[in-house]
């Protein structure tokens, strides 16, 4: 099957169940996870990313492309994830933060290096692979961090509330970036929001926990 | 896995040689030491040790010298907190102090020597025209038989170490907030800090209290320097008998140990009973509603006491320094006749080897708990809990005298014949460097956003790439401190060194000390400078190379 299959993803903390779900989300397709706080969204990030805290119980299975990721450990996943701050590795300038999310199989510096801008050039952040993250405005980290995850060639995207530390303009911008990137690349994504706007200009299905 | 080995290795370095330690010092003291002949139980050492002149007397100055400087240094960091936390003196006064934190206790001691000794600086500075002295007065300023100058000693260095532990404690209280609260309710600020925040502070600084009493009830260095002589208090005098040629000595020292240990109990024990009177106490003038808002004064001498107990330090260390360049200085002259490379040049050729060893040994003994702290807490990350009971086992090293298991560690090291080998003193110090070596790193590495290792890992980078590329890089600046801190400790380690080194390893603390009873001035103010330069190059260090390495990065710079 083609993009994300959670295929009876059951969460649950102490014996109360939080999530429950079974959906398939095509390539190119945006899923999108309401609830409040507390309600178990992150735990379905750090389920599908690898990292559900050992408090957590969870059962059922998620596959991409027909590869059972919750079988791997997280760095085989593959999984790219889009957090509310952009967190570009401090110590690496911005060329530098792409290429470490680059492929091993990439070889060759001057490749690595020119995929690294290319990435940047589609995000329209071309010429600026040399500079310091820290030198970076809001809206130009946010483009960096997008950048960064599409050049790791993801099989998915989990995006964390992404949008909601951006202004009003910003944040219109880099939901129609986001989204038509991940439909250019075929990524099927999975979006955490409790943003309303997030969600209908996501398009896709909307599922409600917690309520 | 490699992590799980962490705390397992952790475990067993720090309470192996506690163990072995307080085995082959208990055993010898009843008796029991096969390698001299010595396979019955016997009570005779023990009473052999109950004989020795003025035995009482000895216990009675460790005992008191240990509570007596820890009372009055908690006193004075607990008003001057409560009289000053949150204000711009404050944060002044806190960078002023934390230096002296790196700063061996046997350079302290010597630098208080040398400020108030008969021929110190204080004497100098008042003579003649105030006090008419045209030589040195004839006063038991030095090694005072009330052991007064070895308390204060003692106090200029707990001062700062407690500081740094409220200062490490205190984000973790409202102190903004309790204190508008408080001042609103009409209290005065010692008042309302002391009713409404100090019961949570100490409760976060008790281990180290109680290893503040442990080291001062049992301390060597700062005693041989400053403290009474005749006789001198307990913990000199077993490192006398443990290093007399008569090996039937071992005995009695080791019977002396365990005399240490009970004195060392027994001051907790006392300490314990003063925390429940200071509680009741607290408690009735909370409860009675004691404002106490005429506070000036008590907050004026928090702060004297403070800025004193600093100040002298800095005083006796400038004095050192002077010595160590001085040529002709008679008394009563404020300073030198003439300034000279002498000594320096003139110490140059038996420095070298104990400077080596002192660097090898903290940077090795450094380097092991670095890496073990880092196993440890990856380790506390993978399971999701943090070690409760085991940070108990942290301390343990810091709250059983040193004298008390050093000794029975010196007696297993000779059996297997690796007394006075580097990897021997290596061991050692690291007893000793590991506990602040773990705790200078915890608070980092917890705060360290682990969304970034997350990112990492959606990358396809595998665990040892995202530590060595991306957590590790990131707090270069923390872990250079810790290795900072790590390396004052293990360079300020006296007993320890003398011990394993056996005379035959010795490092710059361990030398400056013997020659204390020399009375060379001028070498002993090069060896204490020894002392002083090296934990600051090492902060030095920690404060340059991340602002050098990540020079182009401005979140890389704090």
């Amino acid at each position: 099957m083609e993009g994300l299959f959670l295929d009876g993803v059951r969460i649950a903390l102490g014996g109360r169940l939080l999530v429950s779900l079974t959906r398939h989300v095509p390539p190119g397709a945006v899923l999108t996870v309401m609830g409040p706080s507390g309600a178990g969204k992150s735990s379905l990030l750090a389920y599908l990313g690898g990292f559900l805290d050992p408090a957590f119980t969870a059962c059922g299975r998620a596959l991409v492309d027909g590869v059972e990721i919750t079988a791997l450990p997280a760095e085989e996943r593959h999984v790219g994830i889009l957090f509310q701050d952009p967190l570009l590795f401090p110590h690496m300038s911005v060329a530098g933060n792409l290429m470490f999310a680059l492929p091993e199989s990439v070889k060759g510096r001057a490749e690595r290096r020119r995929r690294a801008e290319a990435a940047l050039c589609g995000v329209g952040m071309a010429g600026l692979g040399g500079r310091d993250p820290a030198t970076l405005s809001g809206g130009q980290k946010a483009r960096v961090a997008l950048a960064r995850v599409l050049v790791s060639e993801p099989r998915m995207l989990l995006l964390d509330e992404p949008f909601s530390k951006l202004d009003t303009q910003l944040r219109q911008q880099m939901r129609q970036l986001v989204f038509s990137k991940a439909r250019e690349s075929g990524l099927p994504v999975l979006l955490v929001t409790h943003d309303m706007a997030d969600a209908r200009a996501a398009g896709g299905e909307i599922v409600k926990i917690g309520a | 896995m490699l992590t799980r080995l962490g705390p397992l290795l952790t475990v067993v370095l720090l309470t192996g040689p506690v163990a072995f330690g307080l085995a082959g010092t208990v055993l010898p003291a009843f008796g029991f030491l096969p390698a001299l002949g010595g396979t019955t139980l016997t009570l005779d050492h023990l009473r052999a040790l109950l004989a020795q002149p003025a035995i009482w007397t000895s216990a009675a100055i460790s005992l008191a010298t240990g509570l007596a400087s820890t009372l009055l240094s908690i006193a004075i960091v607990m008003l001057f907190v409560a009289g000053w936390a949150g204000t711009r003196l404050f944060a002044r006064l806190q960078h002023l102090v934390s230096p002296l934190l790196s700063l061996p206790h046997a350079a302290a001691a010597f630098a208080l020597a040398f400020l108030i000794a008969p021929s110190g600086m204080l004497a100098r500075l008042a003579s003649p025209w105030l006090t008419g002295w045209q030589r040195p007065p004839d006063l038991l300023i030095v090694h005072d038989p009330m052991g007064l100058s070895m308390m204060a000693g003692l106090v200029a260095k707990e001062v700062p170490f407690l500081l740094l532990m409220v200062l490490a404690a205190l984000p973790q209280v409202p102190l903004a907030q309790t204190r508008m609260l408080a001042a609103s309710m009409g209290y005065g600020r010692v008042a309302g800090f002391l009713g409404g925040l100090w019961p949570a502070v100490y409760r976060q600084i008790r281990l180290p209290v109680f290893a503040v009493i442990a080291f001062a009830t049992s301390v060597v260095d700062v005693a041989v320097i400053l403290g009474p002589t005749r006789p001198a208090p307990l913990a000199v005098r077993l490192v006398e008998w443990m290093n007399d040629p008569n090996l039937a000595m071992r005995h009695l020292a080791s019977a002396g140990a365990l005399l240490q240990l009970a004195v060392t109990a027994l001051a907790l024990a006392l300490w314990v009973g003063l925390e429940r009177a200071g509680r009741a106490l607290c408690i009735l003038a909370v409860e009675g509603g004691l404002r106490m808002r005429r506070d000036a004064a008590v907050r004026g001498m928090a702060l004297g006491a403070m800025v004193l107990s600093a100040g002298a330090v800095f005083a006796g260390l400038a004095t050192l320094a002077l010595w160590s360049f001085a040529g002709l200085w008679q008394f009563p002259d404020a300073l030198p006749a003439t300034f000279t490379l002498k000594s320096w040049i003139r110490v140059l050729p038996r420095i070298a080897d104990p400077l080596l060893t002192t660097l090898a040994a903290g940077f090795l003994s450094t380097l092991i708990a670095g890496l073990l702290s880092v196993l440890c807490l990856m380790r506390e990350e993978e399971t999701g809990r943090r070690p409760g009971p085991a940070l108990m086992l942290l301390y343990l090293p810091l709250l059983v005298p040193q004298v008390a298991f050093v000794f029975g560690l010196q007696l297993f090291l000779i059996y297997t014949g690796t007394l006075a080998t580097m990897p021997a003193l290596v061991l050692s110090h690291l007893v000793f460097v590991m506990p602040y070596a773990y705790l200078a790193l915890k608070d980092p590495w917890h705060a360290f956003d682990r969304r970034f290792d997350r990112l990492a890992a959606g990358f396809g980078k595998q665990r040892w790439q995202r530590l060595f590329l991306v957590r590790l890089p990131m707090m270069t600046r923390a872990i250079l401190t810790m290795g900072a801190i790590g390396f004052a400790v293990s360079v300020g380690l006296y007993l320890p060194t003398v011990l394993v080194g056996a005379g035959r390893l010795t490092t710059i603390t361990s030398e400056a000390v013997a020659l204390a009873s020399g009375g060379d001035r001028r070498v002993v103010g090069v060896y204490a400078f020894w002392q002083m330069l090296l934990p600051m190059l090492g902060f030095a260090v920690a404060t340059l190379v991340p602002a050098l390495i990540f020079r182009r990065f401005r979140d890389m710079q704090v």
